[in-house]
């Protein structure tokens, strides 16, 4: 990756400075970082000048880089791209191109360049092999269990995990690039409007994709189109959001009072309700349609059946990649979708606020402050037996099988340490624990209670350590 | 915003009352998108008179293909149901009481269209067998209970549509929680009972099975039932089947096997099964494309492209019928949608008025009509003159252009299917099967330049007498069952030639009697005579088999149908001002309809310059330069690893790029706080891949996350 990312990073200069590089210094330079793997490499290019390694380019992976970039024949022609050292058969390609518009210029730089060797070759071969060639791919990534990357873990850089307020605080810094096109692309679907709301009053429902948050853009159409009728928005990326709220809010537009029995009685009484009334016309938006809560068969089948009724409009917005293949035929005839393509680029902050993402610090399982915070309003004892058990499991760590602390060895070592008198009182405080999320009980197969604390070990470790400062 | 929140992902928006009356008629939405143009209101009412005549057609279609199999059905239902009410004291009807009456109705795979064919078969079974027919869907009876309760509430429903007076009656059982097949037959009972209180019990047995109605029991999807709860209730309606006279139908998908494939034989043995086959839906297809498309009744044309797209979707993608009208209503739109001289698609002397009416900017826009501007020309040039600068004659011109259009396309249908006939038996189908195939060449171009056609034209003349004139009589019967007087001659001229092959046949008889008598003369000679008048005999035969009467009229009859091919069979796109009748942009109709998203996520991250046109993103292939939206980077990094993502190299590997990218614009910040910048950068990048499904975090390793793709994508 390393290489890879010293080629990204000297891509947009190329092009200009390719002629100016036929410094023997760098051509010697080549053979040395294209060789190695990526760790060993990347140390050698940190302590490279930085100018210098720019203008490296290691050959093997020219050649991986290339990739089609035609739009229609998409997703299986990369059939360069994840073979690992093959010299020799880069040298092979080399021989190829010669034809090629840029062989002058490899001429001139001395293999530096290898060349779109793709671009060339004839596609028939490619397509025959395409299919097979995707198949290989996937167990080739999928053969063997060991999969082969460097043991570096974030705890070691200092920098590991930043929370949500820090994040948007660093990224709010971030200039925009490219905001002039950005715009473009915006306005161009911003036209659409007065078509969308045409073909949602012709009984068919807009679902938008591509890259790209369409929240804002949603939210325009809401706030242009919308005004002056009856409609619900609907965050798909709400970690609290189910199929039932949905339906509620439908059924608190049409003024119902009391409950349902089920999910089907709602949606029955909202379908007798349009059918009857048919001046009703609803709006629905949906934010990410596709997302973890709404993706479920029923979920979809359910908002399916709002949709066609003949007074509902829906318009929604799926990125997923495999997003489509929540619906089958029948589905698919309920929504009646017509596809609008709205690739925006803007990122998506408010979907992915809510998410324990990968490197934020998670807010589902509990992050440092909080446990500290929670931990501070318990007893002297209730601190105590919480740190019974985080020592234990710490001790335990390198452990695979660990599963947690039998509830009787527990409540013997809290005895020992003068901690609790009887079990009771352990259970009552497990129960205090329970109810902060810190711990988690789980039936062994003997049928005894084991404890867990679902807390990160380094965040553990950090508790501690922090605990023994205080003290 | 508004609608953003940590504790409630729904916002309900409800304006006051008084707001929400002045509703904006749909008409507004169809001309503000296009900035003021042309008739659109017009336009609109065009669009939706079209599309309601073309929706009530396929309705009326589907009727009729569905008659048949409806009719056999509502036999079935009758003659089964009279055989359960006959005297039960035969021991044979004995047993059959026990069996309840099962249709079985293979509908094929296009389930979307089912719904429509049971909702019809459900009207039809209440006009004539019975008022009550409960249709129920897997989806809504995951167990017994519910099967019931469905069952109940929905015959409760029948009821009162057909008798509103017994309301009480219904109520009070709706009241009842509780529902069991015991407590259906009661209300059974009572219904029928309280229906005819005046007639007298024997009667009823006896002479009309009416009084007493069976309740027909439709499940759409059988195949998606719990077999547990099919299996139930097959076997306890059939323990009441003497006092409830209970129909089932079954809707098929798959083939009849997989009835005995859900139901034991134990219950199996319960049913009396009577197979259906409802029509194939590439029947149906071809009946609502020739009713639809290759007729003068609708005006509304697809060009080739849009009608292969079209039938493409429905062969390979889903059978659906209901699809295919709904791209048909998706085109329809758009062409009235995007073209302005669309306002004159409609019936021709609607259209005539309509160019009476036109405005200045729509005379210059069919100027503009690439095919006008050809036919222009042509013409001579102070024709030329007057058709550019005189809006009147231009009118008049257009006036009489469209109606050339409108006869041009009545000839074309009727020369088509007559081609049709020719070649659709013809031996490997050169031009297709079906008329759809042909129509769909014709469309793209001049069909007598395909070597298919050649090869047409070779079968033809290979034809036997007795196939040659089945295919003219049915020929002939096309043309005399239009009324057009264009291609009258046509007719008169098969009809000539259907009484000359008859003629043939008294002619054959002579022929042959010359040949005997050449034959005759062949006499005792030497075997050098013999051999020379052998091969003077085989050269006569070969001049004389080119001269054959029948022959020469087969080869006339095979250029006449290619002359009448060349004369009438234009492709569309010849002719001026198609561009009025005929919707071409495809690349729409495609994008709406069969649409690929990963394709699009792809080509977005993979190559930001197709999207955001600035030179600073354009590059070699599959490269991506440095300066390019960090979720774009992230991505191209990513795609390097195989199955597991180190997290730390990813994110140096992210920095190493970035860096050199922020280097060239002058950089005041400290490089700490850069860093801790990339740094969130690269978390942000992260975390859109992982809700855009690319990656998803693992337990596997510290620290690392798990590829979803593989290969390129």
């Amino acid at each position: 990756m390393a290489k890879l990312a010293s080629e990204l990073a000297k891509t947009p200069r190329k092009s200009v400075s390719l002629n100016m590089k036929n410094d023997p210094k760098i051509t010697i330079d080549i053979p040395q970082c294209s060789k190695g793997h990526s760790s060993s490499d990347k140390s050698q290019l940190k302590n490279n000048d930085k100018s210098e390694f720019l203008s490296t380019a290691p050959r093997g992976l020219r050649k991986r880089l290339i990739v089609p970039r035609s739009h229609s024949d998409s997703e299986s022609e990369y059939s360069a791209s994840n073979s690992e050292d093959d010299e020799g058969v880069a040298q092979e390609y080399e021989e190829d191109t010669n034809e090629d518009i840029l062989s002058q210029k490899i001429q001139a730089q001395n293999r530096e360049v290898s060349a779109p060797v793709f671009r060339e070759t004839p596609s028939k071969k490619m397509k025959r092999e395409k299919t097979s060639h995707l198949v290989e791919k996937y167990f080739e990534a999928h053969s063997s269990s060991k999969v082969l990357t460097s043991d570096r873990t974030l705890q070691k850089l200092k920098r590991a995990k930043l929370d949500q307020q820090t994040l948007h605080n660093l990224l709010s810094k971030v200039s925009p690039s490219f905001s002039a096109e950005l715009k473009q692309l915006n306005q161009q679907h911003e036209q659409l409007f007065h078509k969308w709301m045409l073909q949602l009053h012709l009984g068919f429902n807009i679902v938008l994709y591509g890259l790209g948050s369409k929240r804002d853009l949603l939210e325009r159409f809401r706030t242009t189109m919308l005004q002056d009728c009856i409609h619900i928005v609907i965050n798909g990326f709400f970690p609290g959001i189910s199929v039932k709220s949905v339906l509620n809010s439908v059924t608190e537009v049409l003024d119902h009072v009391g409950t349902f029995r089920s999910v089907l009685d709602q949606l029955e009484w909202i379908t007798n309700k349009f059918k009857e009334d048919s001046s009703l016309e609803l709006f629905l938006l949906i934010h990410n349609l596709d997302s973890q809560m709404l993706r479920g068969d029923k979920s979809q089948q359910i908002i399916g059946q709002l949709s066609s009724l003949r007074n509902i409009y829906l318009i929604a917005s799926i990125d997923h990649l495999n997003a489509p293949l929540m619906w089958d035929h029948a589905k698919q005839s309920l929504y009646n979708w017509l596809w609008y393509e709205t690739t925006t680029y803007s990122h998506y902050t408010e979907e992915t606020s809510y998410e324990n993402s990968l490197l934020v610090k998670q807010s589902g399982s509990l992050p440092l402050s909080s446990l500290i915070h929670v931990l501070r309003s318990l007893t002297p004892n209730a601190r105590g037996i919480f740190r019974l058990l985080i020592k234990y499991q710490l001790d335990n760590q390198d452990n695979p099988s660990y599963t947690g602390l039998c509830f009787q060895d527990f409540y013997q070592q809290c005895r020992e340490a003068f901690l609790v008198n009887s079990d009771l009182t352990l259970r009552a405080q497990l129960t205090e624990f329970r109810d902060h999320k810190l711990i988690r009980t789980k039936k062994g197969t003997d049928g005894v209670e084991y404890l867990l604390i679902p807390v990160d070990n380094g965040i553990l470790t950090d508790f501690l350590e922090n605990e023994e400062e205080e003290l | 915003m508004a609608t953003s929140s940590v504790s409630k992902g729904c916002f309900v928006f409800k304006p006051n009352f008084k707001k929400r009356k002045i509703s904006v008629p749909i008409e507004d939405y169809f001309n503000k998108g296009k900035n003021a143009s042309e008739d659109s209101k017009l336009r609109f009412e065009t669009y939706q008179l079209i599309w309601q005549q073309m929706k009530s057609e396929t309705e009326r279609l589907q009727e009729e293909l569905n008659k048949n199999l409806f009719d056999s059905l509502v036999e079935f239902l009758q003659t089964s149901h009279s055989g359960l009410w006959k005297n039960s004291k035969d021991w044979s009807c004995e047993i059959k009481l026990r069996e309840i009456p099962t249709a079985a109705l293979v509908l094929g795979v296009n389930v979307t269209d089912h719904d429509l064919t049971l909702r019809s078969l459900t009207e039809v079974l209440q006009n004539n067998v019975t008022p009550y027919v409960v249709s129920l869907q897997a989806k809504d009876c995951p167990d017994m209970k519910h099967f019931l309760q469905k069952l109940v509430s929905q015959l409760m429903d029948c009821k009162v549509d057909v008798q509103s007076k017994e309301k009480e009656s219904v109520q009070v059982i709706q009241k009842n929680v509780h529902y069991s097949m015991d407590s259906l037959s009661a209300w059974y009972m009572s219904v029928t009972q309280k229906t005819d209180p005046k007639m007298p019990r024997k009667k009823r047995t006896s002479s009309s099975q009416w009084q007493s109605p069976p309740v027909v029991l439709i499940l759409k999807d059988m195949e998606s039932f719990t077999t547990k709860v099919l299996q139930d209730f097959i076997i306890i309606s059939s323990q009441h089947l003497h006092e409830f006279p209970l129909i089932l139908i079954f809707g098929i998908a798959t083939s009849p096997v997989v009835i005995h494939r859900l139901l034991p034989h134990a219950v199996s043995s319960l049913l009396c099964i009577e197979l259906f086959q409802s029509l194939s839906c590439k029947e149906h297809l071809t009946t609502v494309l020739d009713k639809l498309l290759l007729t003068t009744q609708f005006p509304f044309k697809l060009s080739e492209k849009v009608l292969q797209i079209l039938t493409n979707i429905f062969l390979y993608h889903d059978f659906s019928i209901q699809n295919f009208i709904k791209g048909l209503q998706l085109s329809l739109l758009e062409h009235f949608y995007s073209q302005p001289l669309s306002v004159l698609c409609c019936n021709l002397p609607e259209a005539k008025r309509r160019i009476r009416f036109l405005s200045a900017n729509q005379c210059e826009n069919i100027r503009r009509l690439p095919s006008f501007r050809r036919y222009v020309e042509k013409q001579s040039s102070e024709k030329q003159v007057a058709l550019l600068t005189s809006d009147k004659f231009l009118k008049e011109e257009t006036q009489s252009l469209l109606e050339n259009l409108h006869v041009y396309h009545k000839n074309y249908f009727l020369v088509l299917r007559c081609l049709h006939q020719f070649t659709s038996s013809l031996p490997k189908y050169p031009l297709g099967r079906q008329i759809r195939e042909l129509y769909c060449m014709c469309l793209e171009k001049n069909i007598w330049d395909s070597e298919e056609y050649a090869s047409v034209l070779q079968l033809l003349r290979l034809l036997a007498k007795d196939e040659l004139m089945a295919m003219l009589q049915n020929c002939f019967k096309l043309f005399q069952s239009s009324s057009g007087k264009e291609l009258g001659n046509t007719a008169k001229k098969i009809e000539e030639f259907l009484a000359q092959f008859q003629s043939l046949d008294a002619e054959t008889k002579e022929e042959e009697d010359t040949s005997q008598s050449q034959s005759k003369g062949l006499q005792k000679t030497d075997l050098y005579h013999l051999q020379k008048s052998l091969l003077e005999m085989k050269e006569l035969r070969s001049t004389s088999k080119r001269q054959t009467k029948f022959e020469v009229l087969r080869e006339q009859v095979v250029s006449f149908v290619d002359s009448l091919v060349r004369e009438y069979l234009l492709p569309p796109d010849t002719q001026p001002l198609h561009e009025t009748l005929y919707f071409s942009s495809a690349h729409t109709l495609r994008q709406h309809l069969n649409a690929a998203p990963r394709i699009a996520l792809h080509t977005a991250l993979n190559n930001p310059y197709y999207y955001l046109k600035n030179e600073a993103l354009r590059s070699e292939e599959g490269c991506i330069p440095n300066v390019a939206p960090d979720i774009c980077i992230a991505y191209k990094l990513h795609l390097e690893c195989s199955r597991l993502i180190n997290l730390v190299d990813w994110s140096e590997a992210f920095a190493t790029v970035v860096t050199a990218a922020e280097k060239m614009d002058a950089n005041s910040v400290t490089s700490e706080e850069r860093n801790e910048i990339i740094h969130a950068r690269f978390i942000r990048a992260v975390s859109e891949l992982e809700l855009l499904g690319f990656i998803k975090p693992t337990k596997q390793k510290t620290d690392h996350v798990a590829r979803l793709t593989w290969g390129g994508c």
